[in-house]
């Protein structure tokens, strides 16, 4: 004798235990990229652990929300810089970001002059600069700025996704990314001086 | 090339150049100008490095245990259905 047909309601619950399981896998095949970017929005390593963890654990519970097919990385990084700003876990820093009046040279002009160097050579430039004098330039940046440095060259995400991710128009992901990226340099060079 | 300085003008359009955002007419503008400026040429290799450099910089592998954590939360919530 066969076995009674299951319901429409089994068959129901059955189909969304099997998207729900999909979902996960797919979130985390990006945990890696999340901790990455975590790493960088948040001042030291238990905190981006705890970021992420909350995270996920926010993701999991709302995975009904995300529409299948659309862009997960953005949804994911979405809840994460949400979370970052909801919990204050945004490193506080005086303001001290001045606009640079020299040109974006200043690095380099910085760094090479330090060597007495007449040329510059890139080479030269980035063998000077330490994993710890990236690590530490980018958590003095403020928030705003470093977020979006963060997003678009760490997250490689592109204008359009960071714009979507912070909630702001992709004119203003463009200005900050600009600001932010010559704050990172004019960071790099006074961490490098020093 | 508009009537600003070449030099400027190039560097106005460095960071669309390396963020691949510019438009065909301006990425052509800008390829013309670096063919023959070494200045410049020189100014985006570096600007090139230094945000590849950034980048390696961040790479961090996450903690295993930390994925652990993560496989633990799955599934959480499942009475909702």
């Amino acid at each position: 004798m066969s076995e009674p047909e299951p319901s429409t309601e089994a068959r129901r619950i059955a189909a969304q235990a099997r998207n729900r399981v999909r979902f996960e896998e797919e979130a985390l095949e990006l945990a890696d990229q999340v901790y990455r970017v975590a790493r960088r929005l948040v001042g030291s390593r238990e905190e981006a652990e705890d970021l992420v963890q909350e995270a996920y654990a926010r993701a999991f519970r709302s995975w009904r929300s995300f529409t299948p097919g659309t862009n997960m990385r953005a949804w994911l990084f979405r809840i994460l810089t949400n979370l970052n700003v909801d919990r204050g876990r945004r490193i506080q820093r005086t303001p001290d970001m001045q606009p640079l009046e020299e040109s974006d040279y200043y690095l380099a002009n910085k760094l090479a002059s330090a060597a007495g160097e007449e040329v510059l050579e890139q080479e030269h430039v980035v063998e000077r600069l330490s994993q710890d004098s990236v690590v530490s330039a980018l958590s003095e940046i403020q928030p705003q700025f470093r977020d979006v440095v963060v997003l678009v060259d760490i997250g490689d995400f592109t204008y359009a996704d960071a714009a979507q991710i912070l909630d702001i128009p992709i004119g203003t992901v463009m200005s900050r990314l600009h600001r932010g990226r010559r704050a990172l340099k004019q960071k790099l060079a006074e961490e490098t001086m020093a | 090339m508009s009537d600003k300085d070449p030099c400027d003008r190039c560097e106005e359009l460095m960071q669309d150049f390396l963020d691949r955002t510019l438009t065909d007419l301006e990425w052509k503008e800008a390829e013309v100008h670096l063919t023959g400026c070494e200045y410049c040429a020189r100014r985006y290799r570096f600007e090139e490095t230094l945000r590849r450099y950034v980048k390696l910089s961040s790479v961090e592998r996450m903690p295993p245990s930390l994925m652990a954590k993560l496989e633990e939360l799955r599934g959480r919530d499942a009475t909702a259905y």
